[in-house]
């Protein structure tokens, strides 16, 4: 890949962010490229050690409030008319709600996801507060004399206890991994808004 | 390493970097490398965010017929340095005691 190839690409990628953001990256990533070529390296060398351009774009985004891009894309390019204004509020009883059944719908995924490490959190819990349980019985019983029903909560308590283990070692991979996820679906908004975006070509 | 920990020695690395004289993008990447890797999006998240905390600032000349940033160290950067060594010190005390112990215990 040629310099100007990749610098075109990055800026493509980056359309939706503000424009002096994007200039100031494109020639921060124009120099690093030029410093490697009087090195030595040849161009596509150069390039190459820079890494996958969609990689560059990604991590970019991944460091860019997402608050960054929204503000920059409902930011009007030009000045609004005064019947656009009239038209914004009179369809605000249209757009405004569909406004909120997204925002709600994005909500509720962030919800659902986190739901599912909360339950299984809650079932460590109990696993725990069972196996203590048990033991407690155990020795209650144990104490009046009732060995058989003694035994039996003891055996109880110590697979609970066993199984808590288990369960904590799967509670925290799956924190783990909804951690990556939300992260995941966060660059992913940001794509949906970044990228694309032609029209100010 | 810890991401946190790693953001923080980044940071004090960069301005190593730039302490003894000014330096440019790459160079700063090429200084680090024996010592720790740096991508090119990570130095200029790094660049930022010391240019506006203001330990560092930024100036562009001419060179070689194009255009080259070159980033110079001020003194809240250099009491940054130097407050970065006290805060090791007391790290290495406790480092010390921590390996001090698992030795008394072998």
């Amino acid at each position: 890949m040629t310099k100007s190839e990749f610098l075109w690409q990055l800026r493509n990628g980056l359309q939706g962010l503000p424009r002096d953001d994007i200039e100031e990256r494109v020639n921060f990533y124009s120099e690093m490229i030029d410093d490697r070529m009087e090195e030595g390296l040849s161009e596509a060398e150069a390039v190459s050690e820079i890494g996958d351009v969609n990689t560059v774009v990604a991590q970019i985004l991944e460091e860019t409030p997402l608050a960054k891009i929204v503000k920059e894309k409902v930011k009007p390019s030009r000045a609004i008319k005064v019947w656009e204004i009239v038209f914004l509020v009179l369809g605000s009883p249209i757009w405004l709600s569909l406004l909120i059944a997204a925002f709600s719908i994005f909500l509720a995924v962030y919800i659902v996801i986190w739901s599912v490490v909360i339950a299984l959190w809650s079932i460590e819990v109990s696993f725990v507060a069972c196996a203590l349980g048990g033991f407690v019985a155990a020795a209650a019983f144990a104490f009046r004399g009732n060995v058989l029903i003694a035994l039996a909560m003891l055996s109880a308590g110590i697979c609970l206890a066993g199984l808590s283990i288990l369960m904590f070692f799967a509670c925290k991979a799956v924190t783990k991994a909804m951690v990556w996820l939300t992260g995941k679906i966060a660059l992913g908004i940001k794509t949906m808004f970044v990228g694309k975006g032609k029209k100010n070509d | 390493m810890d991401i946190q920990l790693k953001r923080g020695l980044l940071d004090i690395c960069v301005l190593a970097a730039i302490k003894s004289r000014d330096s440019y993008g790459y160079k700063i990447i090429k200084d680090m490398k024996p010592y720790i890797e740096l991508s090119e999006s990570t130095l200029y998240t790094i660049l930022k965010r010391l240019e506006n905390a203001n330990m560092l600032t930024v100036r562009t000349a001419e060179h070689g017929g194009r255009l080259r940033k070159y980033y110079h160290i001020t003194e809240i950067g250099l009491k940054r340095i130097e407050d970065f060594k006290d805060e090791w010190k007391e790290i290495m005390s406790i480092y010390q005691f921590v390996t001090k112990e698992e030795e008394d215990n072998d």
